[in-house]
């Protein structure tokens, strides 16, 4: 049987808007095991933002429990997130949000430098991650302005592989792309998880099912659907 | 050099190079604040040290001497006096004399001087001799101060008059300038038998008693004996310490550098509040990619560091620029203004530079201090959706 590397119980996450609450997750409970590929399917204001937010550490839930790797994030502070971010989540924007200012290569050696790898080392395996992740050699040395949709989200990819993360989380990861490149970044995408990573999609994108395994369906804050 | 290339090949000082790039003339006038400050800190504080060492060097030759005159009610300090003085422990010497303010002509004119009745074994201890020879004890001849001689263009051999006397110059002492004890440059050397040819009624005790102690850390101690021995019953003398001048110069001259100083370093307060607001618009421009470099793993001690090697570079940088021009600037003033720049090479100086760099870097850290902290503190998931 394979362990759950992500485990969501009763999670209710509450915000607080001037005096009314808004409640983004009303109690979702699922488990995610380690290969998985995971949707989470929904359209906006169904709370899949924020259920993204949760597993990717960036926010805690009201209550309930969040495991990631086994370790429950609704205790941990902002440090302790960080460094459970930094080990153990690699994250895909719709974005990009790559850093405007830096080449190709040095964006992939920026969670690196969070890890404290020597310089030499980084730069090897940004060239490594930026080979997987299929960007071209000649690429590596240009600024993500310079570079097209599909080129900036592979190096966006390799820098979430940057620090070998067990799970891969994606917000949206083709909804800026065409559908040619999008299909190109899935692809890619789903070699990795059968590589071994557990990836995490959140999309509101029905093509993305025919990648994943198992696929959560959210609305208003509530799981609907689960489909594996 | 192999520093700078490991700090440069740093990804953290990259990335603060990079940033501090990115807004160029940002930047540049956040460091012309801080240039501006480290000159004024440090050009200020050079300014009133080669005033002090300019001023308080023609007075340090008389720091190790005290003047004995006689106090209100007494005519002159007496032979039984200075023979007690005698006594006392650390004097080197003592240079009891008698004088009086005289014209000296010279063929067809005059100048005036004061004739100094005084050993001439003592006169060595004060003077130096530009031309000639210091007098024989008992001769006519006579030793002139500078300023005599070149009124009356005198030299070594010329005859002078005074009170209708002959005197042969045998020697010319070298200029002394401004002095507490005695004024050389004007003065007219003779020897006791002389003095008494001049002035037939002139007392054998003494105007003043120059007193030279052996070491200038002994000058208080041997004032307080001095007092004791001959003010025991009632005010016989009065002392002058030269020192005392001395101290009232440097403390005078320390207050005016640190007034000057002061007034630097409102500009550097005014360098440090740019810096503050610099950083400050630079980290909302940045509240994004703040917020990326959070959710790849940034902690905020990360950050912190980020920004604050950001004000650190621009720190160093510019105070060491600010040092440069400082260097260079005051260098070029003080060779217009006095034509002398070896007080500009003391060690101080250079301290006075170093102070400055010291305090621009310093500013630049706590300017950079609060936005750093801001930066450190946002939370990630709204700096990832600032637009």
């Amino acid at each position: 049987m394979m362990t759950s590397i992500v485990e969501v119980n009763n999670a209710v996450r509450t915000y607080r808007m001037g005096s009314s609450k808004v409640h983004a997750l009303k109690g979702v409970s699922f488990e995610v095991r380690e290969g998985d590929f995971l949707a989470i399917m929904g359209s906006s204001g169904s709370g899949k933002s924020t259920m993204l937010n949760l597993i990717g550490c960036l926010d805690k839930p009201t209550k309930g429990t969040i495991h990631i790797n086994g370790v429950n994030i609704a205790k941990l502070n902002d440090d302790g997130l960080t460094d459970i971010r930094r080990d153990n989540i690699g994250f895909i924007f719709q974005q990009y949000n790559l850093i405007p200012t830096l080449t190709a290569l040095e964006n992939v050696e920026i969670p690196m430098i969070f890890k404290r790898l020597s310089p030499k080392k980084r730069r090897k395996k940004a060239l490594r991650m930026l080979e997987l992740a299929q960007l071209g050699r000649e690429y590596a040395t240009h600024k993500p302005g310079e570079l097209s949709g599909g080129q900036q989200q592979r190096v966006a990819i390799a820098r979430a592989l940057a620090n070998d993360p067990p799970i891969i989380l994606a917000d949206e990861p083709t909804g800026n792309l065409d559908s040619k490149t999008g299909k190109g970044v899935m692809e890619l995408l789903s070699d990795l998880n059968r590589k071994g990573k557990t990836l995490i999609v959140v999309t509101h994108d029905p093509k993305i099912i025919e990648y994943s395994n198992t696929t959560i369906y959210l609305q208003d804050g509530e799981v609907v659907d689960e489909i594996d | 050099m192999k520093l700078i290339k490991r700090i440069r090949r740093n990804m953290y000082a990259q990335l603060a190079e990079r940033n501090l790039r990115r807004q160029k003339v940002r930047t540049a006038l956040a460091a012309i604040g801080i240039i501006i400050g480290v000159m004024a800190i440090a050009s200020m504080g050079i300014l009133g040290n080669t005033l002090k060492l300019s001023v308080s060097e023609s007075f340090s030759d008389v720091g190790d001497k005290l003047v004995i005159y006689p106090a209100m009610g007494e005519d002159s300090v007496t032979q039984d006096q200075v023979n007690r003085m005698e006594r006392i422990a650390g004097i080197e010497h003592i240079i009891p004399y008698r004088s009086s303010g005289e014209a000296v002509e010279y063929r067809d004119e005059t100048s005036y001087g004061t004739v100094y009745r005084m050993k001439e074994s003592n006169l060595r201890h004060l003077v130096d001799m530009e031309s000639g020879r210091f007098f024989k004890e008992g001769s006519t001849d006579c030793v002139l101060g500078s300023s005599v001689a070149s009124n009356l263009e005198l030299e070594v051999g010329s005859k002078i008059e005074i009170e209708d006397t002959r005197l042969r110059v045998v020697g010319i002492l070298k200029e002394r300038g401004m002095s507490v004890d005695i004024s050389t440059d004007s003065g007219v050397f003779v020897s006791h038998d002389m003095y008494s040819k001049l002035y037939p009624d002139a007392e054998e005790d003494y105007r003043q008693v120059i007193v030279i102690v052996e070491d200038i850390a002994l000058v208080d101690t041997v004032k307080t004996e001095l007092e004791d021995t001959l003010n025991k019953r009632e005010k016989k003398i009065e002392i002058f310490a030269a020192n005392s001048i001395n101290e009232q110069i440097e403390s005078a001259f320390q207050s005016i550098s640190m007034f000057l100083m002061g007034i630097g370093s409102i500009s550097l307060l005014v360098a440090g509040v740019s810096i503050l607001n610099v950083m400050l618009m630079s980290t909302m421009e940045r509240t994004r990619e703040i917020g990326i470099m959070k959710a790849v793993g940034a902690s905020r001690s990360d950050v912190l560091r980020m920004f604050l090697l950001e004000a650190l570079i621009l720190g160093i940088f510019a105070s060491l620029l600010g040092g440069i021009v400082t260097v260079v600037g005051s260098l070029t003033l003080i060779y217009f203004i006095m034509e002398d720049v070896t007080y500009f090479f003391d060690p101080t100086t250079f301290l006075y530079i170093i102070a400055g760099i010291f305090f621009g870097i310093v500013t630049s850290l706590i300017g950079g201090l609060y936005p750093a902290w801001k930066a450190s503190m946002m939370n990630p998931l709204d700096a990832l959706r600032y637009e």
